[in-house]
Formats: structure tokens, C-alpha cells, sequence
């Protein structure tokens, strides 16, 4: 099986996150890029899909800052068979439409029979990677997905509902599923492992068609949040403070 | 029936036995069939022993004199010797629990007469294990957080020099000052982290600045050491670390190494010289300030009225035989009584946080029946002593939560910079 996973690098959010000067975005030379934690699982998910069912798994990802071959070189020490990077003239941010056209011009052309990808990102949390490149691709897609099994031709995948509901489908191949988490906690890749990748491995280089333009939303204004309230710690017993919860309650109309 | 009795009903003395061809039956030489012993596979000895570093594992004889001074089987059901018998019993020391347990402190190696070398063995062992998938989960975290930020706090490198700005005397980073310095202090990940460790941070930036000591920091330029890693499996984070580390060190003049943490000691006088042959003047911080105890008594103003006892890092005791620098300061506090716990000096019982130890808290929870900080508290606590004196990074977060949970909330953790810190500006204790 012909599996490929679309990854997303995103800043770190253990950095301080600094906006720009003109307040639009994040100050991106002030902030790290770490792989996007879905990502990571759908790598897992992509990994263990293999070792069940056999294939061979691509991981391909747009070049934002150019600081990918570490990510990549990571997930080939996972157990991924080839790496691609998607080049250009990049300069972050880069929105989903943009990421989702270049990751499906690469993917199409790799003739996937799975393609598994991150649910969300933590950079914008839209989620719509996943379905847009369904729907460049032309293939069904199934997200919030928490395992997958492959059988011939199909894949049977979990997938979670609020509530704790769970349900479980049948998807015909070629698939795109946004993975939430993987059926195991991804795997650990040995440093030296990652750095021998580094040394031996092979990136193919894909070319970003730079001619796209989305005009759709523009990010306008980006700001951090401004605490609008306080906390009241209720002081006193056991006895005093519920005296005060029920004056508090009965003051607001609640009682 | 009882595996161990049906064994021994099974052996038999031989009616006839045949010794290199020669015929030597008969009622006066006593030839058994094989004996119990010889029924265990020495395989799984020699898989451990295969391994570069690994060697001295088959050298035991079981005499278990590591046993009684192993300070994980003091909290729980393990030690060197049993490690051995265990594999002759079939138990995979690469697949089993008992290989993350060890913390390193090397009291077995102490008392061992065939010199078998936990502090050899056990890194090795788990770094097959880590290579071939074996870790527990919360050390993978430690390990990925070290590798994707330099530190196993998870914490963003370039905020690694953000403590200084809380500090009232002014801390010189390299990068800034562009001259030589005469000092390099490396300060480590947990004194620039972690809340606790920056309180000795900064208490040591006061004492460097009062004692006019030309010094400077790495900040965002130093990562962490990377030993602790390396002796929990991942070889191959430590070299990542030690060769960003030395490039930094040789980046800067300097006649001198201070560093805060003894793990970071033993990084860098043993393993970066060892393995990289990086060889310059290192000194734990005790030391330094030992060597400087005229210039620093005069300083020391304040009476710190507290009964203080001492626990021996595992590094910096055992390890590197310092066991005189950390009590020499503490002696030369105004008012400070020091008194001595039973476990001490070469015998000193461990924190439990080393050897990868600091980033296993929960998984070994499953195997002992209270941590090794908590049994140290314990201790400290039945000495009578106020305060429990540390010189090492990765204990005052471990002790001061195992006082917590111990119920026994009047004993405080203090590193010596810290005391040294009251007694220098007459902070109430």
C-alpha cells in the first residue's frame, strides 16, 4: 500500500509567541517550528498501518522555514521509506489553502493509496487541511480519526464523536483521513538513529507553484488575549464559604 | 509442588559415570547428574555481557554485597546481584522493568570486589533497548524535549537565560560581553528553568558578584549536558549535546569552568574529555567557593541559626570523591550547626534522580513503596535536622515535594548557595 502523510511545521508554542509590528501575525524569527503534535500521530498511525499491512510510507510537508529536513529525517528514523520537501520562495505564515494546493499538486503525482494527515494544526486550528486536500485529491475523507486498519482495498478507520460516542467506518481506497490520534503513542527515534538518517538519507525536492494565490479571508488583526475579569477567592470555613456561594448565587438571580 | 523443591528431587547421583573417555563408576567418587546450578542458560548473562561496556556484568558471584547498600532495594525489591540471578532464571534484562530502576549512584560498584560496573552496564543495556524501542514513556518525553529544546524541561531555548532578569546584580552572558572572562559558569538546565533551581541561580550570581569574581554565562548559546540522558540509553542525544556544548565552550577564552550541577561535572571532566577530548579546568561550584573561603568568610555576615544536615550528591561524593567542599561551606556559616545522617559521605544515599531517574518519577512508583527522595527526607527528618542541604540541581524540587508528601513540611530544602546566599545579606531564615 502506497501510504503518504501530510505534515504541517508550526511554531512552538513553549516559545513566547511575539506578534509582529504591524500586529497580523507572529514575529516568525522570534519563535522555533516544531512538527504540528497531530502530525506526529498521523506519522504513528501511517507506521503501524505498514508494519500491519505492508507499503511503503512517504512523509511530505511544505519547507516553511526552511528547517525541515530535521522533521523529516525524524520520521524516517520512525519507520517512513521516503521523505519530500515542497521548495520555493516560502516566507511564513503560509495559510491552509495554500499549504493544502502545493501538499496536493506533490501528492497527487505519488499516486497515494492512503493519505493520512494531522486533524489540526495548533497554528491556525482550522482543520481543513485534511478535507481541502480530499478534495483537490477527489477522495473520500473521514476526520478525528483514531485508528486505522487496512484490508484489501479498504481501510476500516475509528472515528470520535463528542460524548464518547465511537464509531467505526468503512472507507474505500484512495482515502485521505485526519488523524486525532494514533492507535499507540508515537514511537521514540533514537538520536543516533535520526542523525545517521541525516547523513544518508535523500530528500526529494518538489517545486511550491508559487503562480497560486488564495483571496479568500485575510488575517487582519492578531492579538494576545487581554484578561477581561479576575478570579474571587472566597476566604472563611467550610460553613462561611457557602453562606457567600449562596449570597453570590441569590445576588446573580440563580437561587 | 514447589518449582524449586521439584528440582532438587530430580537430581540424581549417576551409577555410571565417564569422564574423558575414562570409566570412573563407582560408590566413592560421588558423580551427580547435573546439578540445579547448571540447569539456568548462561545466555541471557552473556547477551548483557556482549555489549561494549557491558562486560563486568558476568563477572558477579553473587556474594550480594550490593544488595544492603542499593538504595532502590532499600524502597523496594532489586540490586545488582538479583539482576543476575534473575537472567540465569530467564528473565530478559533488556525487556524487563528492573533496567530502568538503577539511578547510577554507584554505591554497588563501591563495595563490589569483581568490580561489576553498574555504571557501565546499565547505560548500555539501554541504549540496545532504547534502539530497539524499549522506553518508558515518561523518560521518551524528557528525551524529546531535550533534543527539540536543549533541555528535558520541555522549556523554549531561547528563554534559557530569561532567570537572569530577575537577578539584582548583573549577570554577563559571552555573547555580549566579547572579551575573555576568567570564569565560564555554566549553570544548567534546571538552575535556569525550573522555579526552585533559579532561586540557587540567582543566589549564586549574588555570590559570584560580592566576591568580585570576573565570570559569564552562556544563556541561549548553552544546552543541556546531556549526561543524565546518556546514562538512561540515548547515546546518541548525549554526543548531539556535547558537541553543541564544546563548540560553545571553545567559542569563549576562559581559564576556568564553574559549574552549578554535579551530573554536569561528570559530563564534562569525565565523558566530554573521555569521548570528545575535551579537557579544560572544571570545578563544581563547591569547590570554587571552598577554594575561595577567606575572600568569602568576611562575606558572611549573618548568624543562620538552623541545624542543617547534608546529603552527599551522588556525583560529586561517590563519583568524584568530594565529599569535603559542600561541608567546609556549610562549617563556615555563623551559626549553622551541621549535623551528619547515618547515610553519608561514601555511603550516601541517592535522591533517586539520577541515571535517568529525574524523568522515571511514576514508572518507578510501580516498583518500590516510596520514592528514594521520600526515605532520604525520612531520614534527614529523624536526625532532627531543619534544613536538609543540597548541592546538586535535580534534588530541591525532589526533596522538598518528598518532605510535602511525608508529611513533614517543617524541614526545609536548601542548596548551599542559597544558605550561603541568607547568611551573605541577613535574610531571616
Amino acid at each position: 500500500m502506497n501510504i503518504v502523510v501530510a505534515i504541517k511545521h508550526v511554531p512552538s508554542t513553549a516559545d513566547e509567541l511575539e506578534l509582529n509590528d504591524d500586529g497580523t501575525n507572529l514575529d516568525f524569527d522570534e519563535v522555533d517550528f516544531v512538527l504540528n503534535e497531530f502530525d506526529e500521530h498521523a506519522i504513528e498511525q501511517a507506521v503501524l498501518v505498514k508494519e500491519a499491512a505492508g507499503g511503503e510510507v512517504t512523509v511530505v510537508g511544505v519547507d516553511v522555514i526552511e528547517e525541515l529536513d530535521g522533521v523529516l529525517h525524524t520520521a524516517l528514523a520512525k519507520g517512513a521509506d521516503k521523505a519530500a520537501k515542497i521548495v520555493g520562495d516560502i516566507e511564513p505564515p503560509i495559510n491552509s489553502h495554500t499549504h493544502a494546493r502545493w501538499l496536493a499538486d506533490a501528492i497527487g503525482e505519488m499516486g497515494p493509496d492512503l493519505v493520512l494527515t494531522g486533524v489540526q494544526a495548533v497554528d491556525d486550528l482550522d482543520g481543513q487541511i485534511g478535507p481541502m486536500l480530499a478534495a483537490h485529491l477527489d477522495m473520500p475523507y473521514v476526520g478525528v480519526v483514531t485508528g486505522v486498519s487496512a484490508s484489501n482495498g479498504s481501510v476500516t478507520v475509528h472515528k470520535e464523536y463528542p460524548g464518547g460516542v465511537m464509531a467505526e467506518f468503512e472507507v474505500s481506497l484512495p482515502a485521505v483521513i485526519g488523524v486525532q490520534a494514533a492507535e499507540k503513542p508515537p514511537r521514540y527515534a533514537p538520536i543516533s538513529k535520526i542523525r545517521q538518517m541525516a547523513k544518508s538519507a535523500e530528500i526529494e525536492e518538489i517545486d511550491a507553484d508559487e503562480d497560486f494565490e488564495y483571496e479568500g479571508c485575510e488575517l487582519r488583526q492578531m492579538a494576545k488575549p487581554v484578561s477581561a475579569g479576575h478570579a474571587e477567592m472566597l476566604e472563611g470555613d467550610a460553613e462561611e464559604v457557602a453562606e457567600k456561594i449562596i449570597a453570590l448565587l441569590e445576588d446573580r438571580g440563580l437561587l | 509442588m514447589d518449582a524449586g523443591l521439584d528440582k532438587v528431587d530430580a537430581i540424581w547421583e549417576k551409577e555410571v559415570a565417564i569422564v574423558d573417555g575414562i570409566d570412573i563408576s563407582g560408590p566413592w567418587n560421588r558423580m551427580f547428574e547435573q546439578r540445579v546450578v547448571w540447569e539456568y542458560t548462561p545466555e541471557l548473562i552473556d547477551k548483557v555481557a556482549a555489549l561494549p561496556g557491558a562486560e563486568s556484568f558476568s563477572w558477579c558471584y553473587q556474594c550480594a554485597k550490593c544488595v544492603p547498600v542499593c538504595p532502590v532495594d532499600m524502597v523496594g525489591d532489586y540490586g545488582p546481584r538479583k539482576l543476575y540471578r534473575k537472567a540465569q532464571t530467564g528473565v530478559d534484562l533488556f525487556t524487563s522493568d528492573d533496567l530502568w530502576l538503577c539511578t547510577t549512584c554507584m554505591n554497588c560498584v563501591r563495595v563490589c570486589k569483581k568490580v561489576v560496573d553498574m555504571v557501565k552496564i546499565m547505560p548500555a543495556v539501554r541504549e540496545q533497548a532504547v534502539l530497539d524501542g524499549f522506553v518508558p514513556e515518561e523518560l521518551q518525553k524528557a528525551f524529546e524535549d531535550t533534543a527539540k529544546y536543549g533541555n528535558p524541561l520541555g522549556q523554549s531555548q531561547r528563554k534559557r537565560a530569561a532567570w537572569t532578569k530577575k537577578s539584582d546584580v548583573p549577570v554577563p552572558i559571552m555573547k555580549d560581553l566579547k572579551r575573555p572572562v576568567d570564569v565560564l559558569w555554566y549553570v544548567g538546565s534546571y538552575p535556569s528553568y525550573h522555579p526552585r533551581g533559579i532561586d540557587a541561580a540567582l543566589a549564586a550570581a549574588r555570590i559570584f558578584h560580592a566576591l568580585g569574581v570576573d565570570y559569564g554565562i552562556l544563556g541561549r548559546e548553552e544546552k543541556d549536558d546531556g549526561d543524565s540522558q546518556r546514562l538512561a540509553g540515548e547515546t546518541g542525544l548525549f554526543e548531539m549535546l556535547a558537541e553543541h556544548n564544546i563548540s560553545m565552550f571553545e567559542k569563549y577564552e576562559w581559564n576556568l569552568m564553574v559549574v552549578t550541577g554535579p551530573h554536569e561535572y561528570n559530563a564534562f571532566k569525565k565523558e566530554y574529555k573521555q569521548r570528545f577530548g575535551f579537557d579544560r579546568p572544571i570545578q563544581h561550584y563547591t569547590q570554587f567557593l571552598a577554594d575561595r573561603l577567606d575572600d568569602l568568610k568576611p562575606l558572611l555576615k549573618h548568624e543562620v541559626p538552623l541545624k542543617v544536615t547534608f546529603h552527599d550528591p551522588c556525583y560529586l561524593g561517590r563519583h568524584h570523591g568530594e565529599y569535603d567542599a559542600p561541608r567546609a561551606l556549610l562549617q563556615a556559616i555563623p551559626g549553622l550547626e551541621l549535623i551528619e545522617m547515618g547515610r553519608c559521605r561514601e555511603n550516601g544515599y541517592c535522591c533517586g534522580g539520577g541515571g535517568g531517574g529525574m524523568w522515571l518519577d511514576s514508572f518507578t512508583q510501580n516498583h518500590t513503596v516510596m520514592r528514594l527522595s521520600e526515605r532520604r527526607v525520612l531520614e534527614a527528618a529523624a536526625y532532627g535536622a531543619e534544613v536538609l542541604a543540597v548541592a546538586c540541581p535535580f534534588e530541591v524540587s525532589r526533596f522538598e515535594d518528598a518532605a510535602k508528601s511525608t508529611g513533614n513540611d517543617q524541614l526545609r530544602v536548601l542548596d548551599i548557595l542559597e544558605l550561603l546566599d541568607m547568611s551573605m545579606r541577613g535574610v531571616s531564615a
